[in-house]
Parts: structure tokens; sequence; C-alpha cells
């Protein structure tokens, strides 16, 4: 346990220098998309739900951030929180209803109403249609220029943080103990006692508050948000870090999302529309091979590892 | 004219035969997902690419090799069916006895392979498929022309469903069937081969798929994204329908493609969430389905 300080002041500091190395765009990219998974892992990982509408609360907060900082002249803040507010909403509309059904069915419902989101997307006045909302800009934050990629990237930086640390408390709180528990045995943690339903729309609607937050951001760093965002390819896409960094582990996502994210950029010009017949590949592999994602499968080496020294000292 | 609710009657019939059609492919698409999620415990989200490919076998046999649309809709199924079973032995069997939401990732990430593969082979535009000569043209009833083409395909489709439902119920197959979905380990005990009908059984329900496919054709353009996007709805109609009849996946499959159709004419801005719509009504006023036991 002494290692964690260790490991986690390693991370932050590369986090601080990652942009003298790497393109700071293509970071924040990876920041939002890390955000994005580890609140999508919240509900697969913890609670064992299978949402695959994560999109619309993406795309959701992205157009209604983007709305509001194009056409209705708000500020970064106001705009990024009242993105983040809107899938709060849309979360609690969805998650209400989902939550009645289980397993395949739950998965199904909410890639059903993620495609109704899209469609309301692409069909309302506001949205653009087809071409989405482009030039968004990114305005200044308490004096500070947003333009800069620099900047921004601190700033995406110190929401991420916030973030992680959100997730991490919520995971090891009695809260995140009694998601763990429905997600073993349901049954049983209904017959202790706990009102399962409201439980799992909690965990829900803060999966989606975070997955709009990560939507948001987005728009700052790209300034626009398209229906690739409410897709639901980018349903798909969230599922896949998650799997592929290890669901029901804290770093799994991020190390998934910084993969995926990284593929795709490294990808995108080289081989075209065969970036799909890839991430499909990665998904197959996934699942039939290392189900416990990549640090699921390191840890449990780990473990192993550790296991037989100590029993070899005995 | 006589006119129904401020909209002609002709428009409305139209649309509504427009629906049917539609809720013919609803039909045998949320049909195949029943009786493979009945067998194997999964939900295959490769549906709507096993149906692409269905349209895709078609035109193929038609270009490469000149096989008329009736032997295609035979051929086309069975190539379909062939790939789908080869996909069921060689990676689906694997996720056996795991939590089945395995099954709908796995699936899921075969229907990106070949929904990724067919679109850098054909483009998004795709490719047209003409109506075959003896389906061509319109049946004049009188006050108005019906088009052969479509009375065919809602036809084909309940006579496929139809025995695809008396054969489940009814026959001997059919009850060796419904023993293994009920207890496999049971069934299996008594000498029936369930893995066989495992296989079998996901071959027929991709070969539905891939029928629906050959059908859809000539109305829709051949396109590699043309199944995806069905299969969203078609999983909305399944929730609606709930799983547990195949009587009641076919029917809820039908009066989707009617309601759909006519909200075409009296609400077009609706048309392509009103199935969303109606999911989130069904799921509150009875979670289980329309046709779902209460579990």
């Amino acid at each position: 346990m002494t290692l964690r300080p260790a490991l986690l002041g390693m991370a932050l500091l590369a986090g601080v220098l990652a942009p003298t190395m790497l393109y700071p765009v293509l970071l924040m990219k990876v920041l939002c998309f890390a955000i994005f998974a580890s609140a999508f892992n919240l509900l697969l990982g913890y609670v064992g739900l299978l949402s695959f509408g994560h999109a619309a609360f993406f795309g959701g907060a992205a157009y209604v951030t983007g709305y509001l900082m194009r056409d209705a002249g708000w500020g970064p803040l106001s705009g990024v929180l009242a993105g983040t507010l809107s899938a709060t909403v849309l979360g609690w509309c969805v998650g209400k209803l989902a939550i009645r059904r289980q397993g395949i069915y739950f998965a199904m419902i909410t890639l059903a109403l993620a495609q109704m989101l899209y469609f309301i997307c692409l069909e309302l006045p506001q949205t653009g249609g087809e071409d989405g909302l482009q030039g968004i800009p990114r305005g200044t934050l308490a004096g500070l220029d947003l333009s800069n990629d620099l900047t921004l990237y601190y700033v995406i930086l110190g929401a991420s943080v916030l973030v992680f640390a959100l997730l991490h408390r919520t995971i090891h709180s009695p809260f995140g103990r009694v998601l763990t528990a429905i997600r073993e045995n349901e049954p049983r943690a209904i017959s202790l006692g706990y009102d399962v339903a409201r439980y799992k729309l909690l965990a829900f609607v803060l999966s989606a508050t975070l997955s709009g937050l990560a939507g948001a951001l987005k728009v700052l760093v790209f300034k626009f948000a398209t229906l690739t965002d409410a897709h639901w390819h980018m349903s798909g896409d969230v599922v896949l870090m998650t799997i592929l960094g290890g669901m029901g582990t804290v770093p799994g996502p991020m190390v998934g999302a910084a993969l995926i994210v990284s593929l795709e950029d490294q990808l995108a010009d080289k081989v075209g529309s065969l970036v799909t017949v890839i991430l499909g590949g990665v998904f197959v592999l996934c699942v039939l091979l290392f189900r416990r994602g990549i640090v699921g499968e390191m840890t449990g080496f780990w473990q192993r590892l550790l296991g037989q020294r100590n029993s070899s000292r005995i | 004219m006589t006119e129904v609710f401020g909209v002609p009657l002709l428009a409305l019939l139209g649309q509504l035969l427009l629906g049917l059609v539609n809720g013919s492919f609803y039909a045998l698409l949320s049909l195949g997902l029943a009786i493979i999620f009945g067998m194997l415990n999964i939900i295959n989200f490769a549906h709507g690419a096993f149906y692409m490919m269905g349209a895709f076998a078609a035109w193929m046999l038609l270009a490469y090799f000149d096989v008329s649309y009736f032997s295609a809709m035979i051929l086309a199924p069975v190539l379909v069916g062939t790939v789908g079973i080869l996909m069921e032995r060689l990676l689906l069997k694997r996720l056996h006895r795991l939590d089945p939401l395995y099954g709908l990732l796995l699936t899921f990430g075969l229907a990106l392979i070949l929904e990724g593969l067919f679109l850098n082979q054909f483009g998004v535009s795709g490719e047209t498929y003409d109506v075959p000569d003896a389906l061509g043209g319109a049946i004049d009833l009188g006050f108005m022309g019906v088009p052969k083409y479509r009375l065919w395909v809602v036809g084909v489709s309940t006579l496929v469903c139809l025995a695809t439902w008396l054969v489940i119920e009814k026959t001997r197959l059919g009850s060796y069937l419904r023993a293994a979905t009920e207890n496999p380990q049971l069934t299996q005990a008594f000498g029936i081969n369930v893995p066989l009908l495992v296989m079998l059984t996901y071959g027929f329900g991709v070969g539905l798929a891939a029928l629906a496919g050959v059908m859809a054709a000539p109305i829709f353009q051949v396109s590699p994204l043309m199944g995806s996007n069905l299969i969203i709805v078609v999983f909305a109609v399944v929730v609606i329908g709930g799983m547990g009849s195949i009587l009641g996946a076919i029917l809820s499959g039908l009066a989707l493609g009617v309601v759909e159709g006519l909200t075409k004419v009296y609400y077009p801005e609706a048309s392509a969430t009103v199935v969303f719509v109606i999911m989130a009504i069904v799921l509150i006023l009875r979670p289980a389905g329309l046709f779902g036991k209460e579990s």
C-alpha cells in the first residue's frame, strides 16, 4: 500500500509534463474520454449494469453546451455546467425507465432511448442537422484565455483529477459498497433492506452526469458538437474502452481510453473505414480472451506472483 | 375524395401498406432474435449485419453470377446462415455459461467487423437492386393501384413467420427446441443433441434476417449501414413485445410497422422516434412487455 501515493504522484507528474512531449489536443481528447469511460465504469464495473446508450449523455451535453456557448453567448464555465446538468436530467429520465428491466433488456432499452435522442439531435432546428454545431468559441475562464491549447489542457487536467477523485471516493464509500453488493447478489441486497432501485438510479444519474461533463469538455477542446457524439458507435466505443482497460478497476477505463483514442488517432488516416473493423476485432478478442481487461489481468498476474512468493516462504 | 382525419384515404392506405412492409421486416428480425435468445440466451447484436449481408448476397448473386431474385431468396439465407453457424461454432460457443452480456458484446464486435468490411468494399452509398420483372407493376383495385412487390413482401413474411411458429409449437422438432430452451441439461440427458440444435437455431435465426435482407433489397438501397439503424428499432420492438412468446414477436413487429406508417401520415416529424416513445410507455405501464411473462 505504500506504493500507492508514489504511483499517484508519478501519474500526476506525467499529466503535468505530458504536453511538453505530446500534442495537447490529443491529450485533452484522451482526458475527456478517460472521464467518459470512468463514469461508464461506475455503472458497468460496480453495479453490473451494461448501458448501451451513454452516447446520449455525452452527445446531449455536447449539444447543450455548444448551443449555449455559440448561440446564447454563455461563458465556458456556465456552458459546461449547464451541459452537465442537462445530462443529469436526461440520466434521471432514462435511468428511471431502464432500471425497470435487467440484464440485456437494460442494454437494449438504453440503446433505444439513446437512438431516440440521436434522432432528436438530427431533427431539432437548433442543432444544425447533419452538420451539427460548428465554430463554438472557447471563451475565457476567470481571465484565462482558453483559446490557448496549453491553458485549456491544464484546466481540463484539473477537472479530470477532480472527477477521478470523486469517483474513487464514491466507489470506496458505503454507497459504493452497496453498489458492489447489488452487482454480486441483487436478491440478497434487497433482503438486507436496501432500496436497490434507488441505488441503481442514483448510480445511473451520477454516471450520466459525469459522461455529460466529458461531452461538454470535449466541445471546449474541438469547438464543435456533431451527431458522431450521440451516435451508437460512441456508446460502443466507451464500452470497449472500459472492457479493454479493465472494468471494475479505477485506472482501467483511463488506460482503455488512452489506448483506443491513440489507436484511432494513429489509424484514422492510414486505413480509413477499416478502423471500425479493427475496433470490432479488439472487442471480440477482449470478450473471448481477457475479460478482466489489461489492468485486471495485470493485477491478477501481480497477485499470483506475490502469492507464490508468500507460499514459498511458508 | 374520402378523407380520414384530414388525410386522403388513398395516401393513408398507401402508407399503411408501406408500414406493413416495414412491419414484416421487424417481424422477421424480432422472430429471429426471439428464437436465438430462447436457445442461446444471448441477444444477437449482429442481426442487423446479417440482414445487410442478406441484401448484399442477393445483389452479388445477381451481379456476379446472374442468379435470379427467387433463387436468391433460398440461396442468400443459406449462405448467410452458414456464416452465422460458423461464428456460433468458432466464437459464441466459447461464451456458453457466461453472463449473457458477453454474448451481446461479442456480437456487437462482430457487427462492427462485418459492417466495416462491407463499408470498406462498397462505400456508404451502396448499390441498387431492381424489383424482379414478375413482381413489377401494380395490381389495380379499381380505386387504387397497389404495387405487387409490397404485397409479395407482406405475404411471404407472414407465411414464413406463421410456418416458423407452427414448426416450433406443433411439431416434434419444435418440441425438442422448446424442451432445450426450457432445460438444456435434461433434454441432453434424454439423448437429444442439444449443441446441434443450438447451432441450427442460430443458423436459422440468421437465415431469417438474411431473408428479410433479400426482400428489402429492391425496396431500400442495398447499403452497408442498412442493418445497424434497423436493428435498434427492432430491439425496441423486442422490448415492447417481450421475448417470451414467438407469436408476440411477430405480432408486435407487424403492429409497430403499421403504427410507424400511420405516424408518417399524421405527424411525420415523429416517425423516426415513435417506436421508442411507445417503448417508454410500455415500460411504464407493463415493464415485462405486452406478451412477456412477469418474472
